[in-house]
C-alpha cells in the first residue's frame, strides 16, 4: 500500500492549531515564537511554556534539524499503520530549538543514526500532507557507495 | 542505624494474582476484593477506614471515581481523591495518604488500584497535544516512546542490546520464585530476550511488560495507630515526586528522567543513600526504564548501568536484590496497579513475609513509580519497623 493511502488517525486540530495544519497542507512547517522571551516553541500553544507570554507569532521554520532519536516500528500501536510496517519515526530537534516527533522518510539502504542532519520533507500520508523529515544527504551520497 | 522519622505506616497490603482475561468482571468487583484483602491483612474493620485514594478508570467510571468506589465499598471517607500519575500512581498514593493523616484529615487511608482486561481493552478518546502531534505521524502507544528513549541511550553511551536484556533476564529469574507471577514457570535467558520479536527498534518483545488484569492495595495509618495493629510496621521514611512532560518529544532529557529528582528528595528526607538499600523495587515497564533509574539513583554513573549489572547479583540472595517479585517484566503489568506491586513487594520484604524469596535482614527499600513517557515520577524510601 502506498503511504498516501493509509487509513490512519487524522490530526485532531483545534482553532488555535489550524495555522500549523493549513501550512502543512502547503508544504510548510510553521511554528510559534514568543515575542516576550524570544524562544521558538512546538507544539503550538496558547501560552509560551518558557515565560507564559501570550504574544506568540507564527513563523516558518527553516526545515532543518538534528535527529535526537528514532525507532523502526515493526508492530504499530494503531493497526492503520500495519500496511507499511516497518517504518521509521524520530525526534527531530529543529534548528529553531524545540523538538517534534515526525515520520522519517527513508530510501532502501538509507542507513540512519542519532545526530543525523535532517531536512523537512512534506509528504502525503493517509490523505493529508504532513511535515515529515528525511536526512539532508542520504547514506549513499555521503559515502559514495 | 540513626533514628529516622516515620511519616506514616503501611499497615496492610492486598494483591490479586494477575490473569490475562477477566471477561464479565467489573473493576469495582476487583477493587472490592483487593481492598478486603488489604483490610484483613491490616486487622482493620471497614468502618475504621476513613480515607480513600483511587486511580482513574478508563471506560468504566470516567468521573466521580472516589464516590463510586466509596459507595460500592460502603465507606464514607473524610478524604477522597484520584491519583492520576500513570505507573507512579501507587507510590504517589502512599505519601499523599501519609500527608492527609498528618494534616489531621483522616486516620486510615485505603490506596487501591485494580483493572479488568477484556478482549478489547477500553480506550479513552483523547483530544490533546499527544493525540494531535504524535499519533498522526505513526507514533501511537508507549512502546515507541520508550524505544526512542532506549535508542538515545545507546547512541549517547554505547549501551548494547545485551545490557538491556540482562535486566529482563534477571527479573524473569526472580519471577520463578513468585508463584503469583504471570511468568512464574517460564524462565527467559538473555538469548531468549534478544531473539524475541522486534516491536519497535531497539525494543524486543520480552523487554516489554505483559498486560494483565489484577489489583494491588495498601492501607496507610499513622505510626501511633499502627502500634495497636497486628502486623509488623513498615514505615514511610521519605518521598519525592516530579512531573516533567507528557509527550516524549517534550522530554527535557532522553537519558535522565524525573525520578532523579524524586529519588534524591526521598533519599534526602529519609537520611539514607541508594547503596544502603536492602531492596531496589524499581518501576520497570521496559528494560530502559530500569537502566535509566539505576543511573539516576546514583548507584552508577550515566551510561554505566551495563557494567554495574555485570558486577551485581539482583536475586533475593544477591548483593543488590532488584524487583524480587519478578518486577512487572516477570509478574505482569496490571495496568496502574503495576506500580503498586513494587510497594507491596517492598512491604512483604520489610515485614519478612516474602516466602521463598525473603531477603535476609531486609531493613530499607527504595520504591519507584513512573508514568507516561518517563514523565511522572514518585520515589519512596520504606523502612522496617
Amino acid at each position: 500500500m502506498d503511504i498516501a493511502d493509509l487509513k490512519v488517525p487524522a490530526p485532531t486540530m483545534t482553532a488555535l492549531t489550524t495555522p500549523f495544519w493549513n501550512a502543512a497542507q502547503q508544504g510548510r512547517l510553521t511554528i510559534q515564537r514568543c515575542e516576550a522571551c524570544g524562544k521558538a516553541i512546538f507544539y503550538p500553544r496558547g501560552v509560551c511554556p518558557h515565560c507564559w507570554g501570550t504574544a506568540l507569532q507564527w513563523e516558518d521554520a527553516s526545515g532543518r534539524g538534528l535527529l535526537k532519536s528514532f525507532s523502526v516500528v515493526h508492530r504499530p500501536g494503531h493497526p492503520g499503520w500495519l500496511p507499511i510496517a516497518p517504518y521509521t519515526v524520530g525526534l527531530v530537534e529543529l534548528a529553531e530549538g524545540p523538538t517534534m516527533l515526525s515520520f522519517i522518510l527513508r530510501d532502501p539502504g538509507d542507513e540512519i543514526a542519532v545526530g543525523a542532519a535532517m531536512q523537512l520533507a512534506p509528504t502525503l500520508i493517509g490523505g493529508r500532507i504532513l511535515p515529515a523529515f528525511r536526512q539532508q544527504t542520504t547514506f549513499h551520497e555521503r559515502t559514495g557507495k | 542505624m540513626t533514628m529516622r522519622r516515620s511519616k506514616g505506616v503501611i499497615a496492610g497490603i492486598g494483591e490479586l494474582r494477575p490473569v490475562r482475561r477477566t471477561e464479565g468482571v467489573t473493576t469495582l468487583e476487583l477493587i472490592a476484593e483487593v481492598s478486603r484483602r488489604a483490610a484483613m491483612d491490616a486487622g482493620l474493620e471497614p468502618g475504621q477506614i476513613d480515607g480513600l485514594l483511587v486511580g482513574p478508570q478508563v471506560g468504566e467510571t470516567p468521573q466521580h471515581v472516589p464516590a463510586t468506589v466509596a459507595e460500592y465499598l460502603g465507606l464514607q471517607p473524610a478524604m477522597a481523591n484520584v491519583v492520576d500519575l500513570g505507573g507512579a500512581s501507587g507510590p504517589g498514593m502512599v505519601w499523599r495518604a501519609a500527608a492527609a493523616i498528618e494534616a489531621g484529615m483522616c486516620e486510615a487511608v485505603l490506596c487501591v488500584l485494580a483493572n479488568t482486561r477484556d478482549e478489547t481493552p477500553a480506550r479513552s478518546p483523547n483530544r490533546n497535544p499527544i493525540r494531535e502531534f504524535d499519533v498522526p505521524f505513526g507514533a501511537s502507544g508507549a512502546n515507541i516512546s520508550y524505544a526512542l528513549l532506549m535508542q538515545a541511550h545507546m547512541a549517547a553511551y554505547g549501551s548494547t542490546p545485551e545490557d538491556f536484556a540482562r535486566i529482563a533476564a534477571a527479573e524473569r529469574a526472580n519471577a520463578l520464585k513468585n508463584p503469583d507471577a504471570i511468568f512464574h514457570d517460564r524462565p527467559a535467558t538473555i538469548d531468549d530476550i534478544l531473539s524475541s520479536p522486534m516491536v519497535a527498534s531497539p525494543l524486543h518483545l520480552l523487554e516489554i511488560v505483559m498486560p494483565v488484569a489484577g489489583g494491588d492495595a495498601v492501607i496507610v495509618v499513622s505510626a501511633e495507630r499502627a502500634r495497636s495493629l497486628p502486623r509488623n510496621s513498615v514505615h514511610l521514611l521519605g518521598a519525592g515526586e516530579k512531573v516533567t512532560h507528557r509527550a516524549v518529544s517534550q522530554a527535557p532529557s532522553l537519558t535522565s528522567g524525573p525520578l532523579k529528582a524524586a529519588m534524591s528528595r526521598a533519599l534526602s528526607q529519609s537520611g539514607t543513600t541508594a547503596d544502603e538499600m536492602s531492596l531496589l523495587s524499581l518501576y520497570d515497564c521496559y528494560t530502559i526504564m530500569v537502566a535509566t533509574t539505576l543511573e539516576d539513583s546514583g548507584l552508577c554513573g550515566p551510561g554505566e548501568f551495563g557494567a554495574w549489572l555485570r558486577q551485581h547479583d539482583l536475586s533475593h540472595a544477591g548483593d543488590f536484590p532488584l524487583n524480587t517479585h519478578g518486577g512487572q517484566l516477570g509478574f505482569g503489568q496490571p495496568d496502574l496497579a503495576g506500580g503498586m506491586t513494587h510497594v507491596v513487594e517492598a512491604v512483604r520484604q520489610l515485614r519478612g513475609d516474602a516466602h521463598g524469596r525473603q531477603i535476609a535482614n531486609a531493613r530499607l527499600a527504595l520504591v519507584t513509580g513512573n508514568g507516561a513517557t518517563m514523565s511522572e515520577a514518585t520515589a519512596l524510601v520504606l523502612g522496617a519497623g
